[in-house]
C-alpha cells in the first residue's frame, strides 16, 4: 500500500518533548517513536484449548546522535519527567562513547518523512469475535488427530501497532502495522523415532500484513488431516538417501534458505562488524560489491522490496525516517546490493536504503530484513521443474537450521522428502537433511519457478542484536532446483 | 512503585469482575547494555519496562492478559481482557488451578545494589579494559556489557506471596585478528563487582591470536576437550529438549527417570537457590524453587515441572514455570554440572591426538527425541597431538547427538564458570554452572 495521508499529530506533545529536551541536551539530530502495541494469541494443544491471551505495551525511545556517537534511552511512561529522563539519558550515553570512536559517523541524506501508512486489511482481526477465532482452531486440530497422531499443536496469533515517528528534521510519519499468523502440526511417535508434519510452517505458523481474511485463505482445516496422515507414514518411511543429489526445494523450505544465507548475509551492518560477538559477521565483504562476487547462477536475482503489499516486512518507512524502497541485493547472480542504513550506506557510498526497525519501543533500530525475495522466472511452472527432473528429490517444510557467524556453511532438515523418479513425485523419504557453501548452492541452481507457485512466508520471530529483538520479516518464493546438493548430515 | 500493592489492586479488581481465582505477575526492570566492536562502542541503551500479568479463572475456565502499562486504566482493560478471554474458552478439565501456596526459599546473594545502578561511565569503563587488552595483542575487539536490576511480584487469591529483587551483570567479548583467528570470552554474575573486563580482554585476545592462520582438518571422529563455553551448549539444548516435564509427557523427550543417558562422570542438577550461580527464588507462577536432579552419575533422575505438568504427573511443582502464555513448557533455568578433579591442562594433556574446542554456535535440534543437534563451532578450535596444542583448526560443523558426547565424558574439569551461553541475552532462560570436559569422540562432519 502506498504511503498517503496527513499525520494526526496526536503524540505531538510527547514527540516534541522528546526532541526538544534532546536537542537542549546537546543532540546534533534525535528521532523518537512512540509505540503502542497490542497482541492476541489462541493456542490449541492436543483437541483442547490451551490458551487465550492478550498483551498491549506502549513507550517511548529516544534515539540521539550526539558528539559524533549514537544513544538511546526508552520509557515506558508518557508523562514529562520520563520522557525528560530519557531524552537525557540518550545523550549522556552517546556522550560515553564518544571517546571510544575510532571513525567518524557520518548519516546518508534522506527526505523529510511526513505521512501516513496503513496495513490493508478487509477482516480486523481485533473486531472478530474470540468465538469465532477459537472455533476455527479447534476444528483445524481436531482434523489433524488421524489415527498415529499422539499430539497436535494448532496457533493464531494476531498483532497491531501504532507507531508514531519524528525527527529533529521535522519528519512525522504516523503508521499503523496489522499482522496475523497460524499454523497447525501433527506429531507422531514411534519407540525413539518422532515426525512432525505441519501447515503452512510450524513454530508460530505462516504470518503475513493482513486482517483475518489470510487466515481464512490459509485453509488450516483443508490441509489438517493430510499433516496427520503424513506425519504417522513418516514413522515407516525409508530414510532418506546421503550423497550428492538434484533437489526441488519447495517456498515452504527455500524462504528460510533465503532468509539465513541471504537475508542474514547482506545485512551491512553485520559486514562491518556490529553484530560479530553475537549474531555474527557476513562472508559477503564490502570489497566484494565492487569485484561483483558471483553470489548465485544467472537465474538467481534476489530483491529486498518493503512496497510488497501485504509483506510482512513492508511499511511506509523504516525506523530512520527513510521510505520504504526496492533494492537488487543479487541480479542475475551477482551481487549488487545490501541491507543498508543511514550509517552504513554512506561507507559504501550509497544512499540509505530503507532497512531499518526495531522490535518495538523500547529497543535500538537495527539493519533489518525487510521482504527479501527471490524473483520468479518466466518459463517453467514448479510443477514443470518436477517434471524435467529425472532422479532428485523434493523437499518441503523446514525442521531443522543452522548456519556458521558469516552465513558460509548451513545445514537445513525438512520434515519430509518426496523421491522425484522419471519426472513425478514418488514416496516418501523421512529425516532429510542437506547441507552446502551458500555461493556453491546457489550457484547450483539451475531451475527457479515462474510466478503461478510464488508464495510469501514470514518469519515473525528474526532475532538480531542486543537486547535481543524480534521483527517480521517476509520472503517471497516460486520454489527452485538446485544441482549436486550434499544430502545427509554426515553422522 | 510498590509492586506487589499495584498487584492487589489488579487482584481486587479481577474479583469484582467475578473471577473465582486470579494470579498476578509484575515485573519491573531497569537494564542498560554498551556496545562494541572494532574496538569502539557502537551502541549504548538503556529502557525501563514494565510488565503485567493476569491469569484470570473462572471456574475451570481460565484466560491471560498483559500490559506493559501501571495507569488506573490499565488495570481495568487488563482484567476486561483477561475476563473475556477466560469466558471464550470452553472448561478444562485437566486444569489443575492456579498453585496454592508453598515455601519459598530463602535466597542470598540475588541482588547487589551496585549492579543495578551501574552507571554508563562504569560500563564505559570495563568496555576500555577489554578493548586496552585486544589493542595490546594487535587484535580488535566485539562485544557488550549489559547491567541490570529486576523486581518480581507474584501474588494470587490462592495465598500465594512472592517477591523477589535480582541483579545481573553479563560481559561478552569476541576479539579477532589480522590473521583471521577469533577468540572468545564471557562471564555474568550477580555483582557488577565481580566482572573483571581486564581477564576477560586478555582471555579473548590470547585465544585469537593462537587461532591466527588455522588449517583445515579433514572431517571425522576426534576426541575432544569442550571448554566450559561448549559445554553450556550441551546443557542448554539437553534442559530445553528433554528435562522438560511437557516434552516427556508429549512423548518428544529422550529423558526417562531410570535410563542410562551418561557417564558415570556426569552429574546434572537445577538449583535456583545456590548462590553460586545466579539465584531465584521462585518462578513464574510464584512457586518456589526446588533443586531438581537431572542426571545422577549418568542416570536420568528427574524433569522439571510447572502446574499444569505436576498435575498430570501427580506431583508438585518443581517451580520451573516460564512466564504464561508458555508454549515451551517448563524448563531448568539454574543448571549445574558437578566438577571433576582436572585442570584444564590435564584434560588437553590427555588427548593424544584430538581437538580442544571453544565452543559451538548456533545448534539447533535435528532430532530432539535423540539429542540429535547441528551446529557448527566458533572462536577456537586447535589441533592437539601428544597432549601439547599444535596448530588452530579451521571451524568445523557438527550433527552430533548431544546424548553420545555426555555418554564418551572421561574426565570433567575442577574449575568451572557460570555462563549464559548462545541464549545469553535472553535472561529469563537463566544461567549455567559448568567445568570442562573431556568425551572420547566427537563427530564432525565438515
Amino acid at each position: 500500500m502506498e504511503p498517503h495521508g496527513t499525520p494526526t499529530g496526536a503524540m505531538r506533545e510527547i514527540t516534541d518533548r522528546a526532541l526538544d529536551t534532546a536537542a537542549s541536551a546537546g543532540a546534533d539530530y534525535a528521532d523518537v517513536r512512540v509505540v503502542r502495541r497490542v497482541e492476541e494469541s489462541v493456542t490449541v494443544r492436543t483437541g483442547r484449548v490451551e490458551s487465550i491471551a492478550s498483551d498491549e505495551s506502549q513507550g517511548v525511545g529516544v534515539r540521539v546522535f550526539a558528539y559524533g556517537a549514537w544513544g538511546f534511552a526508552a520509557t515506558h511512561r508518557y508523562d514529562a519527567d520520563a520522557i525528560d529522563r530519557a531524552a537525557d539519558e540518550a545523550v549522556r550515553l552517546a556522550k560515553g562513547a564518544a571517546p571510544s570512536l575510532r571513525h567518524r559517523v557520518s548519516l546518508a541524506e534522506r527526505p523529510r518523512a511526513y505521512g501516513t501508512y496503513a496495513t490493508p486489511v478487509r477482516e480486523d482481526p481485533f473486531a472478530l469475535p474470540l468465538e469465532v477465532k477459537v472455533a476455527d482452531l479447534l476444528d483445524a486440530d481436531a482434523a489433524l488427530a488421524v489415527p498415529g497422531v499422539v499430539s497436535t499443536a494448532s496457533t493464531y496469533a494476531a498483532q497491531r501497532e501504532w507507531k508514531t515517528f519524528a525527527a529533529t528534521d521535522g519528519s512525522l510519519t504516523e503508521q499503523v502495522f496489522t499482522h496475523v499468523g497460524a499454523g497447525i502440526e501433527a506429531h507422531a511417535v514411534k519407540g525413539s523415532e518422532h515426525q512432525r508434519r505441519s501447515y503452512p510452517e510450524a513454530r508460530g505458523g505462516r504470518w503475513q500484513q493482513a486482517g483475518y481474511e489470510f487466515i481464512r485463505e490459509l485453509d488450516l482445516k483443508g490441509n489438517a488431516a493430510r499433516c496427520g496422515e503424513e506425519a504417522v507414514a513418516l514413522l515407516s518411511a525409508p530414510p532418506c538417501p546421503e550423497g550428492p543429489a538434484t533437489v526441488v526445494i519447495d517456498p515452504s523450505q527455500l524462504y528460510l534458505q533465503i532468509h539465513e544465507s541471504c537475508g542474514h548475509a547482506t545485512e551491512l551492518d553485520r559486514v562491518f562488524g556490529a553484530e560479530a560477538s553475537y549474531a555474527g559477521t557476513s562472508f559477503l565483504t564490502a570489497d566484494l560489491l565492487d569485484s561483483r562476487f558471483r553470489y548465485g547462477s544467472d537465474l538467481v536475482t534476489l530483491v529486498a522490496d518493503a512496497t510488497v503489499p501485504g509483506g510482512p516486512g513492508s511499511f511506509g518507512w523504516d525506523d530512520e525516517g527513510v521510505a520504504a524502497q526496492r533494492t537488487t541485493l543479487v541480479e542475475n547472480g551477482i551481487l549488487t546490493g545490501y541491507l543498508t542504513s543511514r550509517d552504513t550506506a554512506p561507507r559504501i557510498g550509497r544512499e540509505s536504503g530503507g532497512t531499518v526497525r526495531a522490535e518495538s519501543w523500547n529497543r535500538l533500530p537495527l539493519v533489518r530484513m525487510t521482504n527479501v525475495n527471490l524473483v520468479p522466472v518466466p518459463g517453467m511452472s514448479l510443477q514443470d521443474i518436477v517434471a524435467d527432473t529425472d532422479d532428485g528429490l523434493y523437499l518441503t517444510q523446514n525442521r531443522s537450521w543452522s548456519i556458521d557467524d558469516r552465513r558460509w556453511n548451513f545445514q537445513f532438515g525438512t520434515e519430509i522428502a518426496y523421491e522425484i523418479k522419471g519426472g513425478r513425485l514418488g514416496r516418501i523419504l523421512k529425516n532429510p537433511v542437506y547441507s552446502g557453501i551458500t555461493p556453491e548452492f546457489w550457484r547450483s541452481c539451475d531451475a527457479v519457478a515462474d510466478e503461478r507457485s510464488y508464495v510469501m512466508y514470514g518469519n515473525p520471530n528474526c532475532a538480531k542484536g542486543l537486547p535481543p529483538q524480534c521483527v517480521q520479516v517476509g520472503h517471497g518464493t516460486s520454489g527452485a532446483r538446485f544441482r549436486g546438493v550434499r544430502m545427509g548430515a554426515g553422522r | 512503585m510498590n509492586l506487589e500493592r499495584y498487584a492487589e489492586r489488579v487482584l481486587d479488581t479481577a474479583r469484582r469482575h467475578g473471577a473465582t481465582d486470579a494470579e498476578v505477575s509484575v515485573e519491573a526492570r531497569v537494564s542498560a547494555l554498551t556496545r562494541f566492536a572494532n574496538s569502539e562502542i557502537h551502541q549504548s541503551v538503556a529502557e525501563d519496562t514494565v510488565r503485567v500479568g493476569l491469569r484470570y479463572v473462572h471456574g475451570r475456565r481460565y484466560g491471560m492478559a498483559a500490559t506493559g502499562r501501571l495507569d488506573d486504566a490499565a488495570i481495568e482493560s487488563l482484567v476486561e481482557r483477561a475476563s473475556a478471554n477466560a469466558r471464550s474458552t470452553a472448561e478444562s478439565h485437566d486444569w489443575p488451578g492456579l498453585p496454592e501456596p508453598g515455601p519459598i526459599p530463602e535466597v542470598t546473594g540475588a541482588y547487589a545494589a551496585s549492579t543495578g545502578e551501574t552507571t554508563a561511565e562504569r560500563r564505559v569503563e570495563t568496555v576500555r579494559d577489554v578493548v586496552a587488552a585486544a589493542d595490546a595483542a594487535g587484535v580488535a575487539a566485539f562485544g557488550s556489557f549489559s547491567t541490570g536490576a529486576v523486581t518480581t511480584a507474584v501474588i494470587s487469591t490462592r495465598g500465594v506471596r512472592a517477591v523477589q529483587a535480582r541483579s545481573d551483570a553479563w560481559l561478552v567479548t569476541v576479539h579477532m585478528s589480522p590473521g583471521g583467528g577469533t577468540g572468545y570470552a564471557e562471564t555474568c554474575a550477580v555483582d557488577v563487582a565481580d566482572v573483571d573486563g581486564v581477564a576477560l580482554g586478555r582471555e579473548a585476545a590470547g585465544k585469537a591470536r593462537a587461532d591466527d592462520h588455522a588449517v583445515v582438518l579433514a572431517p571425522g571422529e576426534y576426541p575432544v576437550v569442550l571448554e566450559e563455553y561448549a559445554v553450556v551448549d550441551l546443557l542448554a539444548k539437553l534442559g530445553r529438549c528433554g528435562f522438560n516435564a511437557l516434552a516427556a509427557q508429549e512423548g518428544q523427550s529422550f529423558a526417562a527417570p531410570g535410563l542410562r543417558m551418561a557417564s558415570d562422570l556426569v552429574t546434572v542438577w537445577d538449583d535456583g537457590t545456590d548462590p553460586a550461580g545466579l539465584p531465584t527464588a521462585f518462578d513464574h507462577e510464584g512457586v518456589g524453587k526446588e533443586r531438581v536432579s537431572l542426571i545422577d552419575r549418568g542416570r536420568c533422575v528427574g524433569l522439571v515441572h510447572d502446574t499444569r505438568t505436576a498435575a498430570r504427573a501427580g506431583i508438585r511443582s518443581t517451580g520451573h514455570a516460564l512466564p504464561a502464555p508458555n508454549p515451551v513448557g517448563p524448563l531448568p533455568t539454574n543448571m549445574f554440572m558437578a566438577p571433576g578433579a582436572s585442570s584444564r591442562e590435564e584434560l588437553v594433556g590427555r588427548l593424544d591426538r584430538g581437538l580442544l574446542v571453544t565452543r559451538f554456535y548456533y545448534t539447533n535440534p535435528v532430532n530432539p527425541k535423540r539429542g540429535i543437534v547441528t551446529g557448527v563451532t566458533r572462536d577456537g578450535v586447535f589441533l592437539v597431538e601428544h597432549g601439547e596444542i599444535v596448530s588452530p583448526v579451521r571451524d568445523l560443523r557438527f550433527s552430533e547427538s548431544y546424548l553420545d558426547v555426555l555418554r564418551g565424558v572421561s574426565a570433567v574439569g575442577k574449575e568451572r564458570k557460570t555462563l549464559r551461553g548462545w541464549y545469553g541475552g535472553v535472561s529469563v532462560l537463566g544461567d549455567i554452572t559448568v567445568p570442562a570436559v573431556l568425551v572420547d569422540g566427537f563427530r564432525f562432519s565438515g
